[in-house]
């Protein structure tokens, strides 16, 4: 192993992944590391794969290539029960939530717990509760996910993601569309939890400014590649062109403004055909 | 002609890679059986969505259906003198063909289209991937309890559309059109079988049950996840739950009461 | 959620509904009462034909169903329809020179086995044998039968 120095810190680390769907190859020989107790950003413009990262991360897909290990397990090589086990041991926030609609708030966070745990109905309803509160919506325990605003529902999976206290969460998303207070709470929330719960966090955004405030490493991915990582210092000093770019929102630059299309004047002179 | 060749030829091929997969959806689904048997809470809660809120337009279209038996049998037996074999008549045709099959129909349309949208719902809004991600199977914790549920229900929905449609038969033929009541019920039981007629009426109704949430459930673990797939699903359902059915009822009869 | 408790008294009324209505279906509707309930003995005829009579064929006296056929067989060394009828234990005073015949109800209807008593004082039994049998009439034959007599009658006629 050539990086075994880094891989002794690492919780979970990629190795020279290749991933297509279709003829579209969407990573390519690509190698990350997540260190332990640390908030690692992944981003990238979107369909750049990113959520399709923390899919192989959890086992829900297959590489075509290399290995991800996770706290010295490979994923794709574990069977049925044992990948299962893992699971239990990460917490995934979807970005819509995916929270149970059948079911009110209280049931859905205590929906992990029962299904994995056999507690008590009394301790399943103080852990809901200081799961709750933790992410400070204790008073909505009785409605319904339709009920709930966006943010709302993105905070009461934050709290069924920590429900069964998990090493790891993998964020998808997590500030997209989101007004700036509750964008705030989110920032405050994951920046907190990983401390005081001692978590890792992988999140995946293309929101540059606050993902840049709360992680610790930065992966920028662009076109099946890593184009440029390091600190959120380091990747704002970089001196790539595309990550600048990508940092800045430049409109035009390595990524261009226009889809690829034939010469701009003959297409228009071109008269008679339709396409 | 090699263009409709290829799109034939394509169509096999996704047509038999459905099948593949609907198979091992099947089997996926029938080995969390006895997980679910060990929960009966999870199939109690969809015995009620799928059997209970089926209950009223089964036993409100059992009641009609036997009503016109009633009036039409009448109307053509009597034209042989035979009125008193109207019993006979409704009852057998409830008994084997309308029942199981005008329910089970129904049933496709009111819980297999609602089965189908719940599914594809619960995928679009990545809810089953978030219950994989939290290590639960999807398959056995959603799919299968409502598969059961809908296995279990099927026969006692068919049961109810024949019983309340024989009363519907008699209430027309001996309420209104003066059959006698007691030749309407003993010409009935002297002619059905218990075993001929019941029993295989309760075993295409099993059949049709099976295959009516199987399609449902497989169309909604199969749509495409957006709001235009889900909806494709559930026209498919329908669709497709109809010609199993019927295709089914086919040949279940000709086996059944082929050689006498 | 909160409405756990009704729901299962939904859910059971539905399966106990369910099940009246099986039991109503099998008891009012099917013979299934018909041949639980009673017990039956058995007697058997040897007809020379016996036409379409099949199992489960009514078998009866002066027009009342008092049992039904179980079983038909050819016997290889009579040539016979060997009938078995299983009748109602109630109906136990058939005398033993009974006369069974194959009628068919109505023109087209189906083919039951008729007994008319005789005068003895001895009644069958289990397993008891009818001598006296009467062959099904075959329509064909019949029809048969009768225009070759009567263009037997008009040839006559002629000379």
């Amino acid at each position: 192993m050539d990086n075994s120095v880094s891989s002794q810190h690492s919780l979970v680390s990629v190795r020279n992944l290749s991933f297509s769907r279709g003829d579209k190859k969407i990573f390519d020989d690509i190698s990350l590391d997540f260190q332990r107790g640390k908030i690692t950003a992944i981003m990238g413009p979107s369909g750049t794969g990113k959520t399709t990262l923390l899919k192989l991360i959890g086992g829900q897909l297959y590489p075509d290539q290399g290995s991800i290990t996770v706290d010295g397990q490979n994923v794709h090589k574990l069977r049925r029960t044992e990948l299962y086990n893992l699971r239990k041991r990460l917490g995934m926030l979807f970005q819509s939530g995916a929270l149970l609609t059948d079911m009110n708030v209280y049931d859905n966070v205590a929906f992990p717990l029962r299904e994995h745990t056999h507690l008590p109905e009394s301790m399943i309803r103080t852990l809901v509760l200081m799961k709750l509160q933790a992410v400070g919506l204790r008073g909505a325990r009785n409605l319904m996910p339709n009920e709930l605003s966006g943010g709302m529902a993105r905070r009461i999976a934050l709290a069924r993601a920590i429900a069964l206290d998990p090493m790891m969460i993998l964020y998808d998303e997590p500030f997209t569309g989101q007004d700036p207070i509750s964008m705030g709470v989110l920032v405050h929330l994951i920046k907190s939890l990983n401390a005081i719960l001692g978590l890792t966090s992988i999140i995946v955004s293309h929101d540059v400014h606050d993902t840049s405030a709360i992680a610790d490493y930065i992966y920028v991915l662009s076109g099946g590649k890593i184009v440029g990582q390091g600190t959120p210092k380091e990747i704002q000093q970089s001196e790539s062109e595309w990550v600048q770019q990508f940092m800045t929102g430049a409109a035009d630059g390595p990524v261009h403004f226009h889809y690829p299309a034939k010469d701009y004047v003959d297409d228009l002179l071109s008269s008679g055909k339709r396409y | 002609m090699i263009q409709f060749l290829q799109y034939l030829g394509k169509s096999t091929r996704t047509s038999f890679t459905k099948l593949g997969r609907g198979t091992y959806f099947l089997l996926q689904t029938i080995s969390g059986i006895l997980s679910v048997l060990a929960r009966p809470r999870l199939l109690l809660n969809q015995m009620y969505s799928v059997g209970v809120l089926s209950f009223l337009i089964i036993t409100i279209s059992g009641l009609f259906v036997g009503m016109v038996l009633g009036l039409q049998g009448y109307y053509t037996l009597s034209d042989f003198g035979a009125e008193e074999t109207l019993g006979v008549m409704v009852a057998a045709s409830l008994v084997r063909e309308l029942g199981p099959v005008v329910s089970a129909l129904l049933f496709a349309g009111r819980a297999g289209s609602a089965l189908t949208a719940e599914i594809g719902l619960m995928k679009a809004t990545e809810q089953l991937s978030g219950m994989e991600m939290m290590a639960v199977d999807p398959v056995k914790r959603i799919i299968t309890p409502r598969f059961l549920a809908g296995l279990i229900s099927m026969p006692i929905l068919a049961a109810l559309f024949s019983a309340v449609g024989i009363i519907g038969g008699q209430i027309i033929g001996s309420g209104l059109l003066g059959v006698d009541e007691g030749a309407y019920w003993s010409q009935m039981q002297a002619n059905i079988d218990f075993q001929d007629d019941i029993i295989n009426g309760v075993i295409k109704s099993i059949v049709f049950g099976f295959i009516a949430s199987w399609i449902a459930l497989f169309e909604g673990y199969d749509a495409i996840p957006t709001s235009e797939g889900v909806s494709r699903a559930t026209t498919r359902t329908v669709v497709n739950s109809a010609f199993s059915i019927l295709g089914l009822d086919f040949i279940l009869t000709a086996l059944m009461f082929g050689d006498d | 959620m909160q409405h756990t408790s009704t729901q299962d008294t939904l859910v059971g009324l539905f399966v106990a509904s369910g099940i009246v209505g099986l039991f109503f279906l099998a008891l009012q509707v099917s013979n299934l009462s018909s041949f639980v309930e009673e017990d039956s003995y058995t007697i058997t005829a040897r007809f020379e034909n016996s036409g379409g009579l099949k199992p489960k064929s009514p078998v009866s006296a002066a027009g009342v169903k008092i049992g039904k056929v179980r079983s038909i067989s050819f016997d290889p060394k009579t040539y016979e329809s060997v009938v078995q009828m299983s009748i109602n234990s109630q109906y136990n005073t058939i005398p033993d020179d009974t006369t069974a015949s194959v009628f068919t109800a109505g023109l087209l209807g189906e083919q039951y086995v008729n007994l008319e008593p005789g005068g003895s004082d001895v009644f069958l039994q289990n397993d008891g044998k009818i001598e006296i049998t009467q062959s099904a009439i075959i329509l064909e034959k019949a029809i048969g039968q009768f225009l070759f007599k009567s263009a037997e009658d008009s040839a006559e006629e002629k000379k």
